[in-house]
């Protein structure tokens, strides 16, 4: 039995030390403020004429001018939606569906979002080919391979920007490039969720068409998120009945949410700098500490040949299985993840993992540590002490 | 009292605030991703989640594992739709609506009309109404779906819901009902009533935007749908996207407060309406109550205004809230298709205006709306030569408008 007791001492007095953040970020306490006229006396329907309406509406138009500012586009191309996946899905099937007389070939990324890699096995079914990138050796995005898929009836490639799961950034830039030269056809859509207010975000930098970003992930409230759609593309809408969002997204618009991820937006742009700084400075305590626990690794595929977006610390730690460990983190304060939030009942062995040399069994010893740009040093120190002390008890008790 | 006066609960209503004490902590301390299943933020998200799906499943006489939460009503007729035209599209093409209801609902039928669907939208009688024998004279062996409002938006009409389910049911064609209008509004009971399918949305009902139900029937019939958003498999994979917990526990929380406070706040809107329409219709000749006086929702009417351009009788009541028609239709200067569907000709629709009462409006409120009205439409009639006309006996539809060419 081990004895949490010692480990859920170093947090005396603190609150539990949430290092989920690529699951899920508290939302901040601007973002509130910018919420909450619209869930309390400036509740009108932006569709309304009358004054009420026309406060929302307004709202609504400020918040678009943020995201486009964080995301490097115009506010004609923000789209409002209910999320990330949602954004994913209106790429993905409203991009394909919208060329489908000039090609069905899809090319979709080794290691992407399920929104991403399940909207885009869904147009199988409507007569699409899906064909899958790939990781080479050592994890990185294999360049060549991916040249090598493109075809002149390739509709969309799609690529995330930044692994929710080791934190890669991959090189999206080179893919648009090649993407241009072999499928003139194609829509070039970038997942850049984990990207905002951690990467510097630009249509015409990462020279895509569409770039997906969600709220809940910079401090912003769940329910909201975006599709930067680049001024003259098509896309298909996926929900239809109304003329909300230029026709791309129908449904009355949810203000306290806009105004919230516009809010979010912004600050998380703003502080992008000292965020990378911090992340940095933390990962390498991170590093400090995995180098003392014998077996320990951080899992970085790809790299030094691509980024790691730094706030992401995926780590092999070994011993017993992530659930476990996890539970006993929990209980002494640490909430962590063994992988992406979406896939937690999911059992397969990721791609990259498989890269960085990790088998079935290793992988059932992956934790993900996710930091926010509100994770203080305090915490940091008091996570890695508890980290530490966990698993000295969970290996004194296996031998 | 505050102004403008607020009068337009069918396009949205304000967030009760026991609704957000309820929400507030899932912004804050209780933020975990509901998805997330190694640390006990995801599982307090979790339990948030099924408490709330519970109190959404009882406002309408369903159980939690029927319903599937959305982004809000549009998200919810389309997965309903489309859902059932996927994966029922082999045993038959033809879907059945009508020419009342919402955009959603018609763009939908229009594009899965492109998508090779055949759609008979049924025409409803004056009063806005579709009665069952219509509806059983228009299913055909390939009829796969009827989706058919509940409640109306603009004009509150309600359909005979029950009847036509029943008669779905003996013809074994799935049913699927816009209830963003009628739940939390009168009773609804999805198994009583004979509803496969049934949407409703958060902020209709006193929650929050950006959330809404569908209710997907399990037994008799066991509806299944073809997801339209896919990704980490959330609501049994009917719909993916990382759960908005506290959106989702305002939602809960209002469809509580709405089932529990039904009867009450029927009978408040109602009286405020009551007293409304009777003091308008008192003091102004040529008014007219559209939609069904006898089968209409308890907190809304719509009263067409002879005589007076609407656009200038909304502008001449700056002090009022309140829309010509659907809050999503209002941008455009078209008449209302609901009203030209019940026969209610161009010039009449376009003076036309919905007034919607809710949980919070006062009497005092009621008749300060009416007396702006009144005074209004009296002042605009005074400018109106055809209202002259009128008063004079002439009969207007005698008028050769070409001036005798």
């Amino acid at each position: 039995m081990v004895h949490a007791g010692a480990a859920r001492a170093i947090l005396a007095g603190m609150q539990r030390i949430y290092l989920d953040n690529a699951a899920s970020t508290p939302l901040s306490p601007a973002v509130r403020e910018a919420m909450e006229p619209f869930l309390g006396e400036s509740f009108g329907n932006p569709s309304a004429a009358h004054r009420l309406g026309v406060e929302a509406a307004a709202a609504i138009d400020a918040a678009r001018e943020l995201v486009a500012k964080a995301t490097g586009s115009r506010a004609s191309e923000v789209v409002f939606t209910s999320g990330g996946t949602e954004a994913n899905n209106l790429a993905v099937l409203g991009g394909s569906r919208a060329r489908k007389e000039l090609g069905r070939h899809l090319i979709v990324g080794p290691t992407e979002h399920a929104s991403v890699r399940k909207a885009a096995l869904a147009l199988e079914d409507e007569g699409f080919e899906v064909e899958f990138a790939r990781l080479d050796a050592e994890g990185a995005l294999d360049l060549d391979h991916f040249a090598e898929l493109l075809r002149p009836d390739t509709v969309l490639v799609a690529q995330m920007l930044v692994s929710n799961e080791f934190g890669s950034v991959y090189p999206v830039r080179q893919l648009a490039r090649l993407t241009r030269a072999r499928a003139p056809h194609a829509l070039v859509h970038v997942d850049a969720v984990q990207g905002l207010g951690k990467r510097e975000l630009s249509l015409g930098e990462l020279g895509c068409d569409t770039l997906s970003v969600s709220a809940h992930k910079v401090h912003g409230p769940k329910g909201t998120g975006a599709l930067i759609v680049r001024d003259g593309v098509q896309l298909a809408p996926i929900l239809h009945g109304g003329p909300q969002e230029r026709g791309l997204r129908a449904g009355t618009e949810n203000p306290a949410g806009i105004a919230g991820f516009g809010r979010a937006a912004a600050d998380a742009a703003a502080a992008r700098p000292a965020t990378i700084a911090r992340f940095t400075r933390m990962r390498a305590r991170f590093c400090e500490l995995l180098d003392r626990l014998p077996g320990a690794k951080l899992l970085e595929p790809g790299t030094p040949r691509q980024e790691i977006m730094p706030g992401i610390i995926t780590t092999f730690l070994p011993g017993v299985p992530a659930s476990v460990r996890l539970h006993h983190l929990d209980q002494a304060g640490v909430l962590a993840s063994a992988g992406a939030a979406c896939n937690a009942k999911r059992k397969d062995v990721n791609p990259a993992l498989l890269a960085a040399g990790l088998d079935a069994e290793d992988s059932r010893r992956v934790l993900r540590f996710s930091l926010a740009s509100s994770t203080t040093d305090e915490e940091l120190d008091a996570a890695l002490r508890v980290i530490e002390v966990v698993h000295q008890q969970l290996q004194a008790v296996r031998s | 009292m505050q102004l403008p006066i607020y009068l337009d609960y069918q396009a949205t209503t304000p967030v009760d605030p026991r609704v957000l004490d309820e929400m507030l902590p899932y912004f804050t301390e209780k933020f975990g991703n509901a998805a997330s299943r190694s640390h006990s933020f995801g599982w307090s998200g979790e339990e948030a989640v099924e408490k709330a799906r519970k109190q959404i499943a009882a406002l309408i006489g369903a159980s939690p594992k029927e319903i599937v939460i959305t982004s809000g009503s549009t998200e919810g007729i389309n997965l309903a739709m489309k859902g059932t035209a996927e994966m029922y599209g082999s045993k038959g093409k033809h879907i059945i609506t009508s020419l009342v209801e919402h955009k959603a609902v018609l763009d939908t039928a229009k594009h899965l009309e492109k998508e090779g669907f055949e759609v008979t939208y049924l025409s409803p009688d004056k009063k806005g109404r579709i009665s069952v024998d219509q509806v059983r004279d228009a299913i055909r062996d390939d009829t796969i779906l009827v989706a058919l409002i509940w409640g109306n938006n603009e004009i509150g009409t309600l359909n005979p819901i029950r009847e036509i389910g029943a008669l779905c049911h003996e013809k074994n064609v799935l049913f699927f009902t816009d209830g963003t209008q009628a739940a939390g509004k009168i009773p609804v009971d999805a198994i009583a009533d004979n509803v496969d399918m049934l949407c409703l949305s958060g902020h209709k009902l006193y929650g929050p935007k950006g959330v809404g139900a569908l209710y997907v029937r399990r037994r008799n019939p066991r509806v299944r749908l073809v997801a339209q958003m896919d990704g980490g498999g959330h609501e049994r994979g009917m719909r993916s996207g990382t759960l908005n917990v506290p959106g989702i526990v305002g939602l809960g929380a209002a469809c509580e407060i709405a089932m529990n406070e039904l009867e009450k706040d029927a009978q408040h809107t109602s009286a405020l309406r009551k007293r409304f329409e009777d003091k308008v219709t008192g003091a102004l000749d040529h008014v007219h109550i559209n939609g069904d006086v006898e089968h209409r929702l308890p907190n809304c009417t719509n009263i067409s205004f002879n005589y007076v351009e609407g656009e200038s009788l909304i502008m001449g009541v700056k002090d009022l809230a309140v829309s010509s028609g659907s809050a999503c239709t209002s941008a455009s200067l078209e008449p209302s298709h609901v009203l030209r569907a019940c026969g209610v000709g161009d010039e009449l629709a376009h003076s036309s205006i919905r007034f919607g009462f809710g949980r919070h409006t006062t009497e005092e409120e009621v008749d300060f709306a009416a007396d702006q009205m009144i005074t209004a439409v009296k002042r605009l009639r005074e400018l109106s030569p055809l209202y002259e006309m009128v008063q004079e006996g002439i009969d207007i539809s005698s008028i050769d408008w070409s001036g005798g060419h």
